[in-house]
């Protein structure tokens, strides 16, 4: 039980304090995903969706 | 009408449903005998009622239906289903109509304490719930399930997934909106804003929830459109993140199965800060997440432009995730909450401006080349309008979570003022204007009764938004600077009743105000019925759909 906590405290420890890292970096690759030249197409073509349908 | 086919029998489903609400009905009436108060044995019976008419209605809809279920498509092109976006429209407006004039009700109630009439049931503390929660949950939240009903088959080209199940969403939803409401009314709260409603009722919305959940993601699951639309993305965000708040801030031990009351699982500050974690996500992924979705897909789709940036929407909904769910602590600023998570709460507000914004510019900018419309068509206009609501109320927001702002406007008619400058004009207008297109499009009809009659709700309504929110305005900031005004010899210059008196004109105006925007609703209600009733039908459409009665 006591090693079971141990782990648990550390992982806890562990997400606590890199999550800010995480989350700015998932965040900063959206970005990049959104601005990507490759994917302007694609986006153009989603913003007429509303447009397109039958 | 029904011949005995060849192969006709139950779906799983069907037999499935009908057999669990029998059940449910036999132990809706145990419970309604055993019950401990007179409330639960009401909502027992109401249960037991409405579970032997869904049986009724499973069974009666099997023997009406043809053998085959609806077809997924129709010569090439999907079989759309409607009914449950029919029914949920028109529940929308039947509870804004009630909600905005339970709102008079309490805001005349305010300016004339007398018409309480001293009856328990219609005093200011039973009806203040029931007015937010029927704007909120049961107006907001039968427009965002008609809305998400149709986005979603409409952008992924497929229908609604499930065949039972989407009826289970909108009825179901809109039985517990009558078990919350009939319950505030008969005194059963857990008094937790905008979460009011007690453990059994909190139970059956989550399984509703669940489900309403499942037919959104399978009908996502089987779209032939490859991109999922972003419009999309923002009900999904509203979706998953009630249902985890609905979960985080309801655990709760009844005292008794046979009763109504309960006790939260926690107390103290921390009960606080769950509630505001709640309340404060309610506002964002419900009455900010949920209706920009409407903003993405019915905006481009009424001025006939692409969206001005989907780069823009993307980014827009991100951050919009990443941020919102921190803010709930400026809620709680100067009291028993670490100094640290008030100060937390208030950063992550002011950072909301930047995605706010952005959506804001996205919406507006999406009539880039369509700007003449706002002058011929006031339903773009109404949508047009909303989306300034959301820039100014978004605006305002996050200057309020500011603590020394806060310290001046926090329980005062500012934050009033400032949620209605949010309600009615951001969610109200975006909601009216959805509905105007969609009663035409669900009921297949050319168009609506008049146009007139759209401008005239605007204005009225829009004179009444005016009216009632610079009034609290005015009315808040007094307030506030009235509770912190001192004398030379440092005694607080006037007394609390000195302070309420100051506010009575306000709250006339108020009252006022609330009046033209419930006028306004039934101008709409009229212009809906009509172009259901006497509009002309769309041309070359199957007669399988029937006009409404």
């Amino acid at each position: 039980m006591k090693a079971i906590l141990t782990v648990h405290n550390l992982a806890s420890d562990l997400v606590t304090t890199i999550w800010t890292p995480v989350f700015v970096a998932i965040f900063l690759a959206i970005i990049a995903y959104a601005f990507w030249p490759r994917n302007k197409a694609a986006f153009d073509k989603a913003a007429h969706l509303p447009l397109r349908e039958e | 009408m029904s011949q005995p086919s060849i192969s006709k029998s139950m779906t799983i489903g069907e037999s499935g449903l009908a057999v669990v609400f029998a059940v449910t009905a036999f132990l809706c009436v145990i419970a309604s005998a055993k019950a401990l108060d007179a409330p639960f044995a009401f909502h027992a019976a109401l249960s037991a009622a409405a579970s032997v008419a869904s049986v009724f209605f499973i069974v009666n809809r099997y023997f009406e239906r043809p053998a085959a279920l609806p077809p997924q498509e129709i010569n090439g092109r999907p079989n759309y289903n409607m009914g449950p976006i029919k029914f949920a429209s028109f529940m929308a407006m039947f509870w804004g109509i009630a909600g905005f004039l339970v709102g008079l009700i309490i805001a005349s109630q305010l300016a004339w304490p007398a018409l309480n009439f001293d009856l328990p049931w219609i005093s200011f503390g039973r009806l203040r719930p029931l007015h937010t929660s029927a704007v909120i949950f049961a107006f907001g939240g039968n427009v965002l399930i008609a809305t998400s009903f149709y986005v979603v088959q409409k952008s992924c080209r497929a229908r609604l997934a499930g065949d039972l199940a989407p009826w289970f969403v909108v009825l179901g939803y809109n039985f517990f909106i009558l078990i919350a409401g009939t319950g505030y009314l008969l005194g059963v709260t857990q008094s937790k804003e905008y979460a009011e409603p007690e453990w059994y009722a909190d139970l059956w919305l989550t399984i509703v929830w669940v489900v309403y959940l499942l037919v959104f993601l399978a009908t996502i699951f089987k779209r032939k459109e490859p991109h999922i639309f972003v419009a999309n993305w923002f009900y999904l965000a509203f979706i998953v993140t009630i249902a985890v708040l609905h979960l985080g801030n309801n655990p709760a031990l009844p005292v008794s199965v046979f009763g109504s009351k309960s006790y939260v699982a926690w107390g103290g500050i921390q009960d606080a800060m769950f509630q505001w974690w709640y309340g404060h996500n309610a506002v964002g992924f419900f009455l900010t997440a949920g209706f920009l979705a409407i903003m993405y897909y019915f905006i481009p789709k009424r001025a006939e432009r692409p969206i001005y940036s989907y780069r823009l929407s993307i980014i827009h909904f991100w951050a919009l995730i990443f941020l919102y769910i921190w803010a709930g602590p400026h809620h709680l600023h100067y009291t028993a909450l670490p100094d640290w998570t008030q100060t937390l709460g208030m950063t992550f507000s002011i950072m909301l401006w930047m995605p706010s914004w952005g959506g804001m510019i996205n919406g507006l900018m999406t009539l880039s080349g369509a700007w003449d419309k706002l002058r011929t068509d006031p339903v773009l206009r109404m949508l047009v309008v909303s989306v300034a609501f959301y820039g100014m109320s978004t605006f305002e927001g996050p200057m309020m979570s500011i603590k020394v702002v806060n310290s001046l406007s926090h329980y005062t008619d500012w934050t009033i003022g400032h949620v209605h400058s949010g309600a009615l004009g951001w969610v109200g207008f975006v909601s009216f204007g959805a509905l105007y297109c969609l009663v035409p499009w669900a009921w297949n009809r050319k168009g609506l009764y008049s146009l007139k009659l759209v401008n005239w709700h605007f204005w009225v309504a829009t004179l009444g938004i005016v009216l009632y929110i610079s009034a609290m305005w005015v009315s808040g900031i007094l307030q506030g600077l009235m509770w912190r005004a001192y004398t030379s010899l440092g005694f607080l210059e006037y007394s609390f009743i000195e302070t309420v008196e100051a506010m009575h004109p306000f709250y006339i105006i108020r009252a006022a105000g609330g009046g033209l925007f419930l006028i306004g609703s039934l101008i709409m209600a009229y212009n809906l019925w009509m172009t259901v009733r006497v509009g002309e039908q769309e041309v070359q459409m199957p007669v399988a759909l029937q006009p409404a009665e």
